[in-house]
C-alpha cells in the first residue's frame, strides 16, 4: 500500500522532532543526572519489545497474499532469525533470509 | 585543530569504521522500500535526513502503509527510539560541558554507532579533555552519516528500477528479524522478545493498532521483571 501525503508530512517532522528531542535530552537539557534503576532497565527492552510484535503479524499473515498464511515467507522469516541469533550478523541474516524467500517463490 | 583533537577524531573515525558494513546495506535497503512505498526520492532523502535512526524509519514506513492512525504510528517509531534517552544520559557527563549548539549537534548525531564508539572510547580514557572527547565523537559519526544518507540517495534510485512483483513487500521483515536477532543476548531479551510477539498476535484485532503499543509495554515489563528476579537469583 502507497503512503498517504498527508500522513508522511505528519509523521516525519514529529518523528524528526521527537527523535531529536530524545537525543538532545539529557546531552542538552537535563545535564548529568542520573536516571532512576527502574526507568533505566525499562529502556534496556524497548527495541525487543516494539520490533518482533510490528512484525509477527507481517510474518504470519502477510499482506502480499492477503492474509493467507504463507510458507515461503514464514521459512524466509525463520531462517533470518536462526542465522541472525547463530552469527550475530545482521547482512548474513537478511542475505539468508533472502535467498531463502526467493529461492521459495521460485519453486 | 591541536594535534591531540586530530588524533582523537582520527580514532573516532577508526573506531566506528567497521559499522560501515552494516550501515550502507541498511540505508539502501530503506531506500528501496520507501520507494516502493510510493515516496519519491526528494520524499524518502528528508525522512532519512530529518530522522536519522534506521529502526524507527522502517517501523514508520510499516505503519504507515497499513495506514494506521497517526498517534499510533508516532507513538511506536519514538518508542523504538526510546533507548537513545539511555545514549543522552551516558553521554552527558563526558560532552556536556561543550557549548549548546555544539551539543544540539552532537545530538543530532547521536545515533547506535556513535554511541557504541564513544561509550567505549571515554571508558577507556577518562581524562582526555573535552576537546578531545568531541572530536572523537564527531570523528566516531564521520564514517556513518554521509553513508547513511547516500547508500539512502542509492537505493531510493534502485527502487525505482525494481519492479513491483519481486515480493519486497517482505524486505522489512525480514530486516526487523535481521536486527531482532542479535538483540537477544540474555534470556530477559529473550523473554521481552517472545511476550511482545505473542501478545501482538493475540490483540492484532484491537482497534487502530493499540494492540501493538500494549504488547510493547508488557513485553518491556516482562523484560525488566526478568532481570530483577534473575538478579535477585544470582545474588543469592
Amino acid at each position: 500500500m502507497k503512503v498517504d501525503p498527508a500522513m508522511f508530512w505528519t509523521v516525519v517532522p514529529a518523528l524528526a522532532v521527537g527523535t531529536f528531542l530524545i537525543r538532545f535530552s539529557f546531552l542538552g537539557m537535563l545535564g548529568n543526572r542520573p536516571l532512576p534503576a527502574a526507568l533505566r532497565r525499562a529502556l534496556r527492552y524497548t527495541a525487543v519489545a516494539i520490533l518482533p510484535g510490528l512484525v509477527a503479524p507481517a510474518v504470519l499473515w502477510p499482506a502480499a497474499t492477503g492474509g493467507q498464511t504463507d510458507l515461503p515467507r514464514l521459512a524466509a522469516a525463520c531462517v533470518t532469525l536462526l542465522v541472525g541469533i547463530a552469527t550475530r550478523s545482521v547482512i548474513g541474516a537478511i542475505l539468508a533470509g533472502g535467498v531463502t524467500l526467493y529461492t521459495l517463490l521460485w519453486m | 585543530m591541536s594535534k591531540s583533537t586530530t588524533k582523537a577524531f582520527l580514532r573516532g573515525c577508526l573506531a566506528s569504521s567497521p559499522f560501515v558494513i552494516v550501515v550502507a546495506p541498511f540505508a539502501l535497503l530503506f531506500g528501496v522500500v520507501a520507494t516502493e512505498a510510493g515516496l519519491d526520492v526528494a520524499k524518502v532523502m528528508l525522512f532519512s535526513v530529518s530522522v536519522f535512526a534506521g529502526a524507527s524509519q522502517f517501523a514508520a514506513l510499516q505503519l504507515m502503509q497499513e495506514d494506521a492512525p497517526v498517534l499510533v504510528v508516532l507513538a511506536t517509531s519514538l518508542a523504538v527510539n526510546l533507548r537513545m534517552v539511555m545514549y543522552s544520559v551516558a553521554m552527558a557527563p563526558h560532552l556536556g560541558a561543550a557549548p549548546l549548539g555544539m551539543r544540539a549537534l552532537m545530538a543530532y548525531f547521536l545515533v547506535d554507532q556513535s554511541f557504541a564508539a564513544s561509550t567505549v572510547e571515554f571508558e577507556k580514557r577518562p581524562n582526555q579533555s573535552l576537546a578531545e572527547k568531541v572530536a572523537f565523537f564527531f570523528g566516531s559519526v564521520t564514517p556513518i552519516a554521509p553513508l547513511w544518507f547516500g547508500s539512502t540517495l542509492a537505493g531510493a534510485l534502485i527502487g525505482q528500477a525494481i519492479p513491483k512483483d519481486y515480493a519486497l513487500d517482505f524486505a522489512v521483515p525480514i530486516t526487523f528479524l535481521a536486527i531482532c536477532a542479535p538483540m537477544l543476548r540474555s534470556v530477559p531479551h529473550v523473554i521481552a522478545a517472545v511476550v511482545s510477539i505473542v501478545a501482538a498476535l493475540l490483540l492484532s484485532a484491537m482497534p487502530y493498532g493499540s494492540g501493538l503499543l500494549l504488547a510493547a509495554g508488557l513485553a518491556m515489563a516482562a523484560g525488566a521483571a526478568a532481570e530483577v528476579v534473575l538478579e535477585r537469583r544470582a545474588a543469592r
